[in-house]
């Protein structure tokens, strides 16, 4: 189990309190100016060498993308954007980091705009998270009293300015093009890439998105060294993370722990372990909704990190590990999530746009037991014509946890379906319509 | 996708109230001078803190004037995101997830509480007009779920008796205590913390 001394942020509960007194006495802000004096690509090297990966779902290098920012600062000013509209089900980290160790984030963002040549950065924040947004907005106010923010921020030589945005519900602006349209007013609708937004990004100026986690651990990462924070993980999957375990467990919790721990220890040792006992798992999300279950017998090894999970057919995404015991109807917990894709996808792809909603009326009908053997393959199907027919990732997102279900849950559903369709009352109606649209209870 | 209705009565005319307006400015001021257009949501949740929850179509038509973008563009916006409200939802909006991680820890005994004490069907008024609610999807509190959203309060950690509680108090017009129905801390492990046992500031 990972030291505490080695957790990067100790006040993820508030126990020592959020304010600039705590987080300093904490060690924040400490060595900003001599980092920032060692210029940018020390930074950006030692951010290669810890080998830190995206903490927002898709595990990009983030030294790596950093450093395709522009070299030189051209006509248009390059901006730092930081992803805070966290929506994913299952995954609740960033919460923690914005309303408790909002001066890591701040201090992170300072950092990194220096390395990207940034001298505005917005932090996108959902809008549900409204009191969460109040204490980030009083901690940068706080920041800017205390001169670490604004012109020669920290005594650097740099100046720069943090503003937050609220966005307004929509779970597609946490795709990064989404949110760059949806800061610049507009729907949130994905851009088609490329250009990549390093390139062509917020209001056509090179941008660079990164999520909070990712940015947050920057400042401890420079102090504590690359090596450091290297040795923790396994190579290529470096560092701590924190985990978001809910669901069936005994004790619910987030958790700052080193990856590549066995996700058998994260539930028992942390969480209390499964509802009804271990015996009694039926099934863990291992990385937030988008990404596709593991059964019980994967679960009995597996290692949390990007690519153990890659290679057992799912991925670590978020970290948001949802587990569902025996109790629950694993088709009805599958069938929900299609029915949150459907509510959240943009409209813009016809894939997505109908597929989503084709996808959660099968399975709502799987769940209910109306279904017939043929659908199942057709489901298959029609989650394999979503995926990689989409501008966006949102498609995959959509797509793996029904094949996920179908993967290690067919012969449940088999289990359900009949070999001819029961056809219920409503036959005049015509298979395409949006079915619930009928329904009085869902109006 | 999500559908929305536009409310049938509509208030003539809108415009921002002397403290709004000068909050509105300092929206505007986050943004470069010729890019307005990106204060759009900052403005519509300002009208929606001044207007009951709600937004009405004058609001949009003001909005659009204040920014100097297109009608269409505002209007769009308002559609799209689903925290903004084209009807009106009450001085008390209830917002009950029910995405899967909450439906697990039963989040549907919640959602027929309300039905029971606030109204039958989602975005209906309650008797009194001072209540409505409605299901959403993921709030991110999956730790503590399950949860409600109350304006702009998290609830978190409920069962059946505190959920009760907390619509009584709202029929009432109060607005109960926010956070964990468990007084549990945060997102710490309910029955004590597995980290971080002896951190200080030092």
């Amino acid at each position: 189990m990972l030291k505490d001394e080695d957790r990067i942020f100790k006040n993820l509960y508030n126990d020592l309190g959020w304010d600039i007194e705590s987080a300093v006495t904490r060690g924040d802000w400490s060595q900003t100016k001599d980092h920032i004096s060692k210029g940018k690509d020390w930074i950006i090297k030692e951010i290669k060498d810890s080998e830190l990966r995206g903490r927002g779902g898709a595990g990009f290098p983030t030294g790596l993308k950093l450093s395709f920012a522009p070299k030189r600062v051209g006509s248009r000013p390059h901006y730092l954007v930081i992803n805070a509209d966290e929506s994913e089900p299952g995954t609740c980290k960033d919460r923690d980091i914005l309303r408790f160790e909002p001066q890591k984030l701040i201090e992170g963002c300072l950092i990194t705009s220096y390395a990207i040549s940034a001298h505005t950065c917005y932090i996108y924040i959902r809008g549900e998270y409204f009191r969460e947004g109040q204490i980030l907005q009083e901690a940068i106010n706080q920041s800017y009293q205390k001169n670490f923010l604004g012109k020669n921020a920290c005594d650097s030589g740099w100046n720069l300015d943090i503003y937050l945005h609220y966005g307004a519900g929509a779970y597609i602006c946490g795709e990064e093009t989404a949110l760059l349209e949806s800061l610049e007013g507009k729907k949130g609708l994905p851009r088609l890439k490329p250009p990549f937004p390093a390139l062509v990004g917020l209001y056509g100026c090179p941008t660079i998105v990164n999520n909070v986690e990712t940015i947050a651990v920057v400042p401890t990462i420079l102090r504590r060294g690359a090596k450091w924070f290297a040795s923790l993980g396994k190579p290529k999957n470096t560092g701590t993370k924190i985990f978001c375990i809910s669901g069936d467990v005994n004790n619910p919790c987030n958790v700052e722990e080193e990856m590549s721990i066995p996700l058998k220890d994260l539930i028992e040792k942390h969480a209390g372990g499964v509802v009804g006992g271990w015996n009694n798992l039926q099934a863990v999300i291992p990385g937030g909704s988008s990404m596709p279950l593991l059964p019980k017998s994967v679960c009995e090894t597996i290692e949390m990190d990007f690519d153990s999970l890659i290679k057992a057919k799912s991925g670590l995404g978020t970290a948001g590990v949802v587990v569902i015991n025996k109790d629950q109807d694993i088709i009805k917990c599958i069938a929900r999530i299609a029915k949150f894709y459907k509510h959240e996808s943009c409209g813009q792809c016809t894939p997505c746009r109908e597929g989503c909603g084709w996808m959660w009326r099968m399975l709502e009908r799987m769940a209910e037991g109306d279904a017939t053997y043929k659908e199942i393959d057709l489901l298959y199907d029609v989650t394999k014509q979503i995926e990689g027919h989409t501008i966006c990732a949102f498609g995959e997102g959509a797509a793996w946890p029904v094949q996920g279900l179908l993967r290690h849950f067919r012969k449940e559903i088999e289990k359900r379906s009949h070999e001819e369709p029961v056809i219920k009352k409503k036959s005049n109606i015509p298979y395409l319509i949006d079915q619930h649209l009928l329904e009085k209870d869902s109006a | 996708m999500s559908i929305k209705k536009i409310s049938n009565i509509q208030p003539e005319s809108f415009e921002f109230s002397k403290e709004n307006l000068t909050e509105a400015e300092k929206e505007i001021r986050k943004y470069p001078k010729d890019r307005k257009a990106s204060a759009i949501l900052a403005l519509l949740f300002l009208v929606q803190k001044q207007n009951d929850n709600w937004i009405p179509l004058a609001a949009i038509k003001y909005v659009a004037k204040f920014l100097g973008v297109p009608y269409i563009q505002v209007y769009e916006v308002s559609t799209f995101y689903s925290m903004f409200n084209l009807t009106p939802v009450g001085k008390y909006f209830v917002q009950i997830c029910t995405t899967t991680p909450c439906m697990m820890r039963g989040s549907k005994k919640i959602v027929d509480i309300c039905k029971k004490h606030i109204s039958k069907n989602p975005y209906e008024l309650s008797e009194n007009k001072l209540c409505s609610w409605t299901e959403v999807e993921c709030l991110g509190a999956c730790v503590n779920a399950p949860m409600m959203q109350i304006n702009q309060d998290y609830f978190e950690d409920l069962d059946e008796n505190r959920t009760e509680e907390i619509i009584q108090t709202l029929l009432d017009d109060k607005l109960p205590k926010p956070g964990s129905a468990k007084n549990r801390k945060n997102t710490a492990p309910e029955k004590g913390k597995t980290t971080l046992l002896e951190v200080k500031n030092a």
